[in-house]
């Protein structure tokens, strides 16, 4: 047992019994950043700023939402859109952050792939950031629901749907995950339990371990730098700072980083009053209606492109049926960014993309044909429509299936 | 040794026991999401088809879902495995969710062909796939022809056969 | 500078995302239709000027059957619900029809009901409208009868008054706690379809949407139960405003508070910048 003495202040006291001071300096003022940065490596603060405002938010709206699917679209769009005292200030921001996550979480993950911050002792920071991902659209799509207006609906139904492809229970588990033969309101209280407690439960945890997963491999640069963390942080605590390659978490990153989510939310409250159609589909204030497709049905433009994935296989090859072959590819398509650590085959070359020729011309045509793939997904699936989005679906699995080929290409023209 | 193996057996019982309540728990979370026995039993649907007109559609509610009604006209092509005849007439009665993603298709009556809107899945007036991601036609309920009035939800002697040839 | 190139760089692959997505992905779902049209040019326009005097004679003789005038002290001849038997849907008063509906309109309305309305898809000899023809009546008549609805109308209607003279007879409006004059099942019965309600349309169709829309249903959506209803245009932006009062009523609130809220954000940045530029001053 520590030697407790009477305390010199409240900090002391604390710091007897729970060790603050090591705690600050291990979280904080000793936790080394590399100083070769840029604003992108802000992003990850600029996700915790975000789910800050997603959790206070959605508290304010748990006090007033119902859910019923008698009462749920009035409980939003009456109670809390027109007579809680700011509840349409709640509403719009929750659903602006929870689209602004995911265009972060997407700067976040396309960073980290050009700088080659997903190899070399970096897996495990790869991997639960995309559990992150996973937990965060199902988060999405869970809350998305909640309204009940015709989107929520018809969302729901297909995208509760997709598990009829599973083989021989499909149908089975469909029902089973509705709990009706039909999206109702059994699917809506237990996508209601889902958004509110499990998967932010979930999301806490992975967070704590995405952060943990950093500790070790350390912050990548943007140089991809081998530092000496140890050498680096004694120069910076010996007072050669200008000289140590590394800034302390707190308050040099930080002091960044506040700036860049300040900037952020600037943008973010011009989004929240004047610019949130984008986030909050007009479509949604109509009153679910089982009864009525909507003319156009499309997912949040987030994963427009995993849908468009899905879709783009509109017609047989060699006897497999469309939706299997669209099926296959849509599960393909969110395996494989899990897999990207274990594709690149160049696992030693952390340089950036822009050292890495045929790398960097794979990346850019990863982001072209993602975006191509994200506006196809909402445009209606007719004439040229069917056949870009069927290219650039093929285009996106072509790169995944060509990337250990021009790794393994590279690493051989290195060692030459 | 024997002390030390008499405590790896209870240490492998308790482990085992835990196993067992683990999964039987799971077995019980399963169920409690399964649908409740008031929507298994949802009831019975009667449709009165004798006021139809030729090439007309209706879409009547059944277990939450939409089917669709369809009189064919005389020059609709018929199908012999999924037409309803009634004397001279001819329907067809069909669940109006797409079979690829559940969309409820629209008719439309100058094509005669439902067209689903999601992902451009276009049906035949007999609920048959013509074009797009559809991986089957269109569903049939279960019915029962009472003269000119249908039940939807039990199986009569006509939906036995038509699901036996199908 | 490098890291406004890599900003640059972000932002341009986030405006192209979002131009696809937002403006592009919708002006390709809904393509672009005539904008509306408030002298309703499609009717015959009066070349005669009405005479009142005239007007109140045939308005007597020929609406008071069915129509009330409350203004002038005459009830509607049946309850609500016993009109909406009889004839389908609740028949409006003619208090303020003057200037609700427009002049053009009003006109050929009275000689063609169905054509001016374009229900011909719903409604035909077989299946006749509720309100008849006054095709045997001269413009001249016509143009007394309009000419004396102009003229009773002494007061200008609040925007409430008027959504529940021209849309009110068929739309709820829950969320102000209007129930259609006509019941559902009337409703139904009558056009086919049920009326939506109309409490949250200024969200989920935005007013440029609503503006082509009611102006005339069937050009923006094909086979549409709903008729065109003839507003003139100050009416038309009435209407509008009052779905807009009822489904955003905080739009005020939220416009104001953005700027503040735009404006502390602001401020935290540059104080933020400041704390950085002064830290890492001593860092880099």
């Amino acid at each position: 047992m520590a030697q407790i003495k009477k305390a010199e202040g409240f900090i002391d006291w604390l710091d007897q019994r729970l060790a603050v001071k090591a705690f600050m300096r291990v979280m904080m003022s000793e936790y080394w950043i590399p100083k070769n940065i840029n604003f992108l490596w802000a992003m990850g603060v600029v996700l915790i700023a975000l789910f800050a405002v997603l959790l206070v938010t959605g508290l304010l709206l748990l006090m007033y939402y119902k859910p019923d699917v008698n009462l749920a679209f009035d409980s939003v769009n009456y109670t809390i859109m027109q007579e809680v005292e700011y509840g349409w200030l709640w509403r719009h921001m929750h659903g602006v952050a929870a689209s602004a996550t995911f265009l972060i979480i997407y700067i976040h993950l396309f960073t980290a792939i050009y700088y080659g911050s997903y190899k070399k002792g970096r897996e495990m920071i790869w991997l639960t950031g995309m559990v992150l991902f996973v937990a965060f659209s199902a988060e999405a799509f869970s809350g998305y629901m909640l309204p009940w207006g015709q989107m929520s609906y018809w969302a729901a139904q297909v995208i509760t749907n997709l598990f009829s492809g599973i083989p021989v229970i499909g149908d089975e588990v469909v029902i089973w995950i509705r709990g009706d033969y039909v999206v109702a309101d059994a699917t809506l209280t237990r996508f209601f339990m889902l958004h509110v407690v499990l998967l932010p439960l979930v999301i806490l945890a992975v967070i704590a371990v995405h952060f943990y997963s950093l500790r070790f491999p350390h912050v990548n640069n943007q140089d991809s730098v081998e530092l000496d963390f140890e050498a680096e942080a004694q120069k910076y605590k010996e007072g050669r700072i200008k000289e140590s390659r590394v800034v302390p978490f707190w308050p040099v990153f930080l002091s960044k980083d506040f700036f860049v989510v300040g900037f952020f939310m600037t943008f973010f409250f011009f989004l929240v009053c004047y610019h949130f159609d984008f986030a909050m589909d007009p479509i949604n204030f109509e009153p679910a209606n089982s009864m009525k497709t909507p003319a156009h049905i499309y997912p949040e433009w987030y994963f427009l492109w995993n849908y468009e994935v899905l879709r783009g296989f509109f017609f047989d090859i060699g006897g497999i049926a469309a939706m299997d072959i669209g099926l296959i590819a849509f599960v393909f398509a969110n395996v494989v960014f899990f897999l990207l650590p274990f594709l690149d085959r160049n696992a030693m070359n952390t340089a950036p993309a822009h050292k890495r020729p045929a790398f960097f011309v794979w990346f850019w045509l990863l982001i072209v044909d993602m975006i191509v793939l994200t506006v196809y997904g909402k445009l209606p699936p007719t004439g040229v429509n069917a056949w870009v989005g069927f290219f650039a679906a093929v285009v996106f699995l072509g790169l995944f299936i060509a990337l250990p080929f021009i790794t393994k290409l590279e690493s051989k023209g290195e060692r030459q | 040794m024997a002390e030390q193996s008499r405590r790896d057996f209870i240490g492998l019982a308790l482990g085992g026991i835990s196993t067992v309540g683990g999964v039987l728990a799971l077995g019980a979370m399963k169920k409690s999401w399964d649908p409740l026995p008031s929507v298994q039993s949802a009831g019975f649907v009667s449709v009165d088809l004798s006021g139809m007109n030729e090439g007309e559609m209706h879409t009547v509610q059944w277990r939450g879902k939409p089917v669709f009604i369809l009189r064919k006209s005389a020059d609709t092509p018929s199908n012999d495995k999924r037409d309803i005849r009634i004397g001279e007439k001819r329907f067809v009665v069909l669940i109006g969710l797409c079979t690829h993603l559940g969309c409820i298709p629209s008719y439309e009556a100058s094509s005669r062909t439902f067209k689903c809107a999601c992902h451009g899945g276009v049906f035949d007036a007999s609920g048959i796939q013509t074009f797009g991601p559809p991986p089957r036609p269109l569903d049939i309920p279960p019915f029962k022809c009472n003269g000119e009035t249908i039940v939807l939800g039990e199986e009569g002697a006509e939906f036995q056969k038509m699901t036996k040839k199908a | 500078m490098r890291e406004l190139k890599i900003l640059a760089i972000v932002i341009f692959f986030t405006a192209v995302t979002y131009w696809g997505v937002e403006p592009y992905a919708h002006s390709q779902m809904h393509p672009h239709v005539a904008p509306a049209d408030f002298r309703f040019k499609d009717m015959e326009p009066l070349h005669v000027n009405g005479n009142v005097d005239n007007g109140k004679a045939l308005v007597e003789a020929n609406c008071l059957a069915c129509h009330g005038i409350e203004s002038v002290g005459y009830a509607a001849p049946m309850s609500s619900e016993d009109a909406a038997g009889a004839y389908g849907v609740v028949p409006p008063d003619l208090s303020h029809a003057g200037v609700i509906y427009a002049k053009n309109y009003l006109a050929g309305f009275l000689k063609d009901p169905v054509s001016a309305t374009k229900l011909s898809h719903k409604f035909n000899d077989a299946k006749p409208y509720a309100m008849p023809s006054f095709a045997f009546l001269s413009d001249q008549e016509i143009a007394d009868v309009v000419a004396y609805l102009q003229n009773i109308v002494a007061t200008k209607p609040s925007d409430k008054e008027v959504f529940e003279e021209a849309c009110g007879r068929c739309h709820s409006m829950k969320y102000d706690a209007w129930n259609a004059k006509t019941p559902i099942a009337s409703m139904k019965n009558y056009l086919g379809a049920e009326a939506p309600d109309l409490s949250m349309m200024i969200r989920s169709k935005k007013a440029e949407y609503l503006n082509t829309f009611i102006n005339e249903p069937l050009k923006m959506v094909e086979g549409i139960a709903m008729p065109r209803v003839g507003l003139s245009e100050a009416s038309q932006s009435q209407v509008i405003a009052y779905i807009e009062k009822v489904g955003d009523r905080k739009k005020a609130e939220r416009e104001s508070l953005g700027l503040k809220l735009i404006g502390f954000m602001a401020i935290f940045t540059l104080i933020a910048y400041l704390w950085k530029v002064s830290i890492w001053k001593r860092a880099a």
